[in-house]
């Protein structure tokens, strides 16, 4: 079973799109599904090791909290904009935070979290001491950003990537 | 009555979205730098594959959206290129 | 519009207020990469376009096919999926070139460089 499909969560995905793109059809899910595996078994070529997630509760739990921030820092974003930087009082800056996370995965979840909340733009990351760069557009004080890194998202990621 | 709402809505947006666009490209021809530019080609395309789903939404046909994946992936592939040649251009000077 | 005429109001009125409010955000993210002054905020600006700017048109126009075609119409998924997915890797490496041109150019605003791992010594 894992040599025929080595990578199910992708298979399944691709094949989900290609139904999505196509319409459902008995036709085209042989199809998607021949080139989802296709493609499960190119990847396992490229990329030996296989991506494992644990907890399904927590990045649930994850989804729905950054589903909200979004939704929160959109309308904040939105208003800054409207009032004019609060007339000239909005201060933006650089926060460092260091991060525990190491897995690459988790790192892209990380990234594209950051990025999509609208105020907070990830800049940089180094690999070799794990500091993360980030630019923040209403920059209160640094220990609010770096305890709302590390203690919202980082630790639900921890959760889920072992 | 639902129709003439949905005729509001649908104004409202394609002109919102068209003067989005044109506050985009306001930015591409300004600059001052040519980071700004390539971010306001990414918000252009953004903002045009947005007009296209409404256009869709408003003639009632779901082939505008071929065409609104199709400039979505295009603006990704230009700006991550555009942006990669900023970084790695200066290296070779 | 002709083919609107007998939406129902319950699909109507959240599909048309999804399509002002995401319309409108989007502008605003526009607005603020006009007004804004320096790079770094600006880099904020399209993620309102991008995050419920996006969500938002996506999901009226999921609504209002899935009610005339009478199923669940599920293809904005997929951009709604592909925008979200490739917003982050474009503004990251645009913000990365814009602190390299800055650091090359010794501007005071952009934090330090990390210090680099030892070179190995070429023989």
């Amino acid at each position: 079973m894992t040599r025929m499909v080595p990578h199910p969560l992708l298979s399944l995905g691709l094949l989900a799109m290609w139904l999505l793109l196509n319409g459902p059809s008995l036709g085209h899910a042989l199809l998607g599904g021949a080139i989802a595996l296709v493609a499960g078994w190119a990847l396992s070529a490229l990329e030996p090791e296989r991506l494992r997630l644990r907890r399904p509760g927590a990045m649930l739990r994850l989804f729905g909290i950054v589903g909200l921030d979004i939704i929160r820092s959109n309308i904040a974003v939105a208003g800054l904009i409207l009032t004019r930087d609060r007339k000239g009082k909005r201060r933006s800056g650089f926060v460092k935070v260091s991060l525990r996370l190491r897995d690459p995965a988790a790192l892209a979840v990380l990234s594209i979290i950051v990025t999509a909340t609208p105020g907070t733009a990830w800049l940089e990351y180094d690999p070799e001491t794990g500091v993360l760069l980030l630019h923040v557009f209403d920059l209160v004080s640094e220990e609010d950003w770096q305890h709302l890194i590390r203690d919202r998202y980082e630790a639900l990621l921890l959760e889920v990537f072992p | 009555m639902t129709a003439t709402l949905m005729w509001g809505a649908l104004t409202w947006a394609q002109f919102a979205l068209a003067a989005a666009a044109c506050l985009a490209s306001w930015r591409i021809l300004r600059g001052p730098r040519a980071q700004d530019r390539i971010l306001g080609l990414d918000t252009l395309y953004v903002t045009v594959m947005l007009l296209f789903v409404v256009t869709g939404l408003r003639v009632g046909t779901s082939f505008f959206f071929e065409a609104a994946l199709v400039i979505g992936l295009l603006g990704f592939v230009a700006t991550v290129a555009l942006a990669k040649f900023l970084i790695r251009g200066e290296v070779i000077e | 519009m002709i083919w609107m005429q007998n939406l129902p109001l319950w699909v109507a009125l959240p599909a048309a207020l999804l399509v002002v409010a995401g319309s409108t955000l989007t502008l605003l993210g526009t607005l603020g990469l006009v007004t804004l002054k320096s790079f770094y905020d600006r880099l904020h600006a399209p993620t309102l376009g991008t995050s419920w700017g996006t969500a938002a048109i996506l999901l009226a126009s999921m609504l209002v096919f899935g009610w005339t075609e009478g199923r669940l119409v599920l293809h904005e998924l997929v951009i709604g999926i592909f925008v979200m997915v490739t917003t982050p890797v474009t503004l990251m490496l645009l913000g990365r070139a814009a602190l390299y041109r800055d650091r090359g150019e010794g501007s005071a605003e952009v934090p330090e460089a990390p210090p680099e791992p030892a070179p190995a010594e070429q023989p």
